[in-house]
C-alpha cells in the first residue's frame, strides 16, 4: 500500500527528516511513535502532501506509484486520508457540505458521477451513527466552536465518509476523554479491512489498546530507530523513549 | 470643458427648468457656491488620501440626460430581489420610469424626491428633514444638494410596518456616451416603523458612469431600518456614494454595503445619533480584482450617552486592485456608556493587491467601552491544506475559504432572498460551483 523510501524532508532549510523506510501492506495497522520533536507530524504531513515541507531526497509509493509530486487534493483523490492533529475551522459552511464537496470532488476526479442525493444522505446517516454523531451536529459550521472531542470525532466521521485506501490519524487520540476515545476507535476498526491500511501517530500506549497495531515503529531525530510489534509499544510506555537512545550510541 | 466648470455653467439652466422662487433655491445656490469653492476632492486632502478621482473626472458626461430612455423589464428582470408585490422606485438615465417603478401612496409613501420636492402637501416634511443631515460642507456632497431633484422620497408613517423590502435601483444604459448622474434620496421613518431598503446602481453597458449619490435617512423613536447597498456595476462604472443617518432614541439603523463592482467607488457612510440608546450597525463585503478600487470611509458620531455602534467590514482583495478603509469614531464629552465596536479584517490575494486601512477613535467621554481590531493577511495555509486534503482543489479550497471569511457579515443580512442572492453573486465572483449553494 504505501512504501517510503529513503525520505528526507526540511522546512526553511532545517532537516527534519533524515531518511525515513517504511512499508505498510494492505490490511495492516502501523503505529508510529516518539518523543516529541522527533518528526512524527512532519511525515504524516509529507505524505499528506504538505507544501510547506521541501523532500530533498527519496520516494513515497502508493500502491507503487510515486505520489511525492502530486499536489494535496491529488492524494486524496488517489485514497490518503489524513486526519488532522489541529482540525481547521471553517465558518458559515457545513460540516454536511464540506463532505458533499469532497466527495463530488473526489468523484469527479476519478471520472465518476455525482453522488446523487439521496445516496449522499443515506451515506451520511450511516457513517454519523457509526462515530454516535447527532444529527444536529452535522449542520454547524465545520469545526467552528467544536471541543476538541467533537473535532477529533468528526475527523474519523469524515474518514468514514471518504473510505480512504491509506488513513493516517495523528495524534487522533490527543483531548479525546475515555468515551470519546473508544467511540473513534471503534469507528477506525469497523473501517479497517484488507484492502486499506493505517497508520497511527501517538505519544501514548492507550490509544493502541483499542487500535491494535501489526507494527509499532520508533521515530527519532528524523529516524525510524526501532520496529517492532504491538509489544513495542507497552515497552515504552514503561520505560521511556531513553534506553532506546542508549542502545542507539 | 472641464467637469467642474461645466457643472457650474450648467446650474443656471437646471434652475431655469425648476422654481426658482421656491425656497430651495437658496439651499441650492449656496451649496453650488460651496462647490464652487472646494471643487472635486483631491487627494492633497486626508479624507482622500487614498482615492484619487481625476482619471474618472476626465470623461465629458452629459449632465443631464438628453433623451427619456426605456428599457424593458426582460432586460432588467434580474436586477430586481422580487418581481411582483413589492414596492420599487426605478430611475433610468437619472429620470424615474414609472413604467418600471411600484410606488405607493398608500399607508405609506414610497415615490419621487422630484414631486416631494415640488408639491406643496410635502413642504412640511421638505422643510423639515431635506438636506438636514446631509454634510452643508463636503464638497460632493453639496454639489449633489445644488442639483437635487430626483431620487426615491420613502416616508413610513408612525408604527407602520413595511412586510417587504423597497428596491431603489439607478439603471444606465449608455445610450449617452457617459453619463453623470446625482440622485438624491430622502428617508424618513417614523416612531416604532420597520422598512427594509434595498439600493442598487446599474449600468447595461460600458459607456463611463459617474454616480455621485447623496441619501438621507432620519430614523425615529425605536424605529428599524435595513439599508442594504448592493454595489455589483460594471467596471466602466463609478459611484460616490454620500449616506447620511439621523437616528433618535432607541433606533435601530443597519447598512450593510456589498461591493463586488465598479471601477471607483467611494462610500461615505454618516450616522449621527440624537438621544440614548440607539443602536448602529455598519457592515460591509468587498471583494474585488483588476484594477478596481473601493474606498470606505465610515463616521458614527456619538454624541448622546448608552448607544452602542457596531462595525464590520470584510475585504477580499485580488489582481492590483485597491481597497481603503477609514473608520472614524467620535465619542463626545456627553456620551457616556458607549458602547463602540469596530473591526476590519483584510485579505490580500496578490503581491499586486494594496490595502489602506485607518482605524480612527476619537474619545473625549471617560466611561466608554471601544475597541478596534484590523488585519491584514493572506489566506490561512493550514485551511487550505486542510481543505486540499480533504481532496478539495486549490480554487474551490480558496472560495470556500473567501467564503468563510465573509461569513460572519453575510449571516447578519436578515433578508433570506437577498442573502441567498449575495452568496451567489460571491460564488460567481470566485468563480466556483461548489456543488451546493452557499
Amino acid at each position: 500500500m504505501l512504501e517510503i523510501n529513503n525520505l528526507h524532508a526540511s522546512v526553511e532549510d532545517k532537516g527534519i527528516l533524515k531518511g525515513i523506510n517504511l512499508k505498510v501492506n494492505a490490511g495492516e495497522v502501523h503505529a508510529i511513535m516518539g518523543p516529541n520533536g522527533a518528526g512524527k507530524s512532519t511525515l504524516a504531513s509529507i505524505i499528506a502532501g504538505n507544501e510547506n515541507y521541501e523532500v530533498s531526497e527519496g520516494e513515497i509509493l502508493l500502491e507503487g506509484e510515486d505520489i511525492s509530486e502530486l499536489a494535496p487534493e491529488e492524494r486524496a483523490h488517489k485514497g490518503v486520508f489524513l486526519s488532522f492533529q489541529y482540525p481547521v475551522e471553517i465558518p458559515g459552511v457545513s460540516v454536511t457540505n464540506f463532505m458533499k464537496t469532497a466527495i463530488n470532488e473526489s468523484r469527479k476526479a476519478n471520472g465518476k458521477e455525482e453522488m446523487p442525493a439521496n445516496e449522499m444522505l443515506k451515506l451520511i446517516r450511516e457513517k454519523s451513527e457509526l462515530l454516535e454523531i447527532d444529527r444536529k451536529f452535522l449542520s454547524r459550521s465545520l469545526n467552528e466552536g467544536f471541543s476538541g472531542g467533537e473535532k477529533k470525532r468528526n475527523e474519523i466521521f469524515q474518514m468514514a465518509m471518504l473510505e480512504p485506501k491509506l488513513a493516517i490519524l495523528d495524534e487522533t487520540d490527543s483531548g479525546l476523554d475515555i468515551d470519546a476515545l473508544r467511540i473513534v476507535a471503534n469507528g477506525v476498526n469497523k473501517l479497517k479491512s484488507q484492502d486499506n491500511a493505517v497508520v497511527v501517530i501517538t505519544h501514548y500506549q492507550r490509544l493502541l489498546d483499542y487500535i491494535v497495531p501489526d507494527f509499532v515503529h520508533v521515530l527519532m531525530d528524523g529516524k525510524i530507530v526501532k520496529s517492532g510489534t504491538k509489544e513495542l509499544a507497552y515497552e515504552l510506555e514503561e520505560k521511556g523513549y531513553d534506553w532506546i537512545k542508549a542502545e542507539m550510541v | 470643458m472641464e467637469l467642474k466648470e461645466k457643472l457650474i455653467s450648467s446650474f443656471m439652466a437646471f434652475e431655469e427648468q425648476i422654481d426658482v422662487h421656491s425656497e430651495l433655491h437658496d439651499v441650492r445656490t449656496s451649496a453650488i457656491k460651496n462647490f464652487e469653492n472646494k471643487g472635486f476632492p483631491t487627494k492633497k486632502e486626508e479624507a482622500w488620501k487614498y482615492t484619487s478621482l481625476n482619471a474618472i473626472l476626465k470623461n465629458d458626461y452629459s449632465v443631464f440626460p438628453k433623451h427619456e430612455n426605456a428599457i424593458e423589464f426582460a432586460e432588467v428582470k434580474k436586477y430586481f430581489l422580487h418581481e411582483i408585490d413589492t414596492h420599487k422606485v426605478i430611475f433610468v438615465d437619472g429620470k424615474f420610469s414609472s413604467f418600471l417603478s411600484a410606488t405607493t401612496h398608500d399607508g405609506v409613501d414610497v415615490c419621487l424626491m422630484s414631486s416631494a420636492l415640488n408639491k406643496p402637501k410635502y413642504k412640511m416634511i421638505i422643510d423639515e428633514y431635506f438636506n438636514k443631515i446631509a454634510s452643508k460642507d463636503e464638497t460632493l456632497t453639496t454639489l449633489n444638494t445644488a442639483f437635487a431633484n430626483e431620487g426615491a422620497y420613502i416616508n413610513i408613517p408612525k408604527s407602520k410596518v413595511v412586510e417587504k423590502p423597497i428596491e431603489i435601483i439607478y439603471f444606465s444604459t449608455g445610450v449617452e456616451n457617459a453619463l453623470m448622474v446625482q440622485p438624491r434620496n430622502l428617508v424618513i421613518v417614523g416612531e416604532n416603523a420597520h422598512v427594509q431598503i434595498i439600493e442598487r446602481h446599474q449600468s447595461l453597458n460600458e459607456n463611463p458612469v459617474l454616480t455621485n449619490s447623496v441619501t438621507e435617512i432620519f430614523a425615529q423613536k425605536r424605529a428599524i431600518v435595513d439599508y442594504y447597498k448592493i454595489q455589483n456595476d460594471l467596471q466602466s462604472a463609478n459611484l460616490i456614494d454620500n449616506t447620511y443617518i439621523s437616528q433618535k432614541q432607541e433606533s435601530n439603523v443597519s447598512v450593510h454595503t456589498f461591493s463586488f463592482g465598479g471601477n471607483i467607488t467611494r462610500n461615505n457612510l454618516n450616522f449621527y445619533h440624537f438621544g440614548e440608546r440607539i443602536d448602529s450597525t455598519l457592515k460591509g463585503i468587498t471583494i474585488i480584482g483588476d484594477k478596481q478600487h473601493v474606498d470606505h470611509y465610515t463616521l458614527v458620531n456619538h454624541a448622546t450617552p448608552n448607544c452602542e455602534s457596531h462595525q464590520n467590514y470584510k475585504t477580499i482583495l485580488g489582481d492590483s486592485s485597491t481597497g481603503v478603509f477609514n473608520g472614524k469614531i467620535f465619542v463626545e464629552k456627553e456620551a457616556q456608556k458607549t458602547d463602540a465596536f469596530q473591526q476590519n479584517n483584510n485579505i490580500l490575494l496578490s503581491d499586486k493587491a494594496t490595502i489602506n486601512a485607518k482605524p480612527q477613535l476619537e474619545i473625549f467621554a471617560d466611561d466608554v467601552k471601544c475597541s478596534h481590531g484590523c488585519t491584514i493577511g493572506q489566506l490561512d495555509e493550514n485551511a487550505m491544506f486542510y481543505m486540499q486534503q480533504r481532496g478539495i482543489p486549490k480554487k474551490e479550497a480558496k472560495a470556500l475559504l473567501m467564503y468563510a471569511f465573509s461569513n460572519e457579515v453575510i449571516e447578519s443580512i436578515k433578508i433570506p432572498e437577498l442573502k441567498q442572492r449575495i452568496t451567489k453573486i460571491i460564488a460567481m465572483k470566485l468563480g466556483v460551483n461548489l456543488g451546493f449553494d452557499l
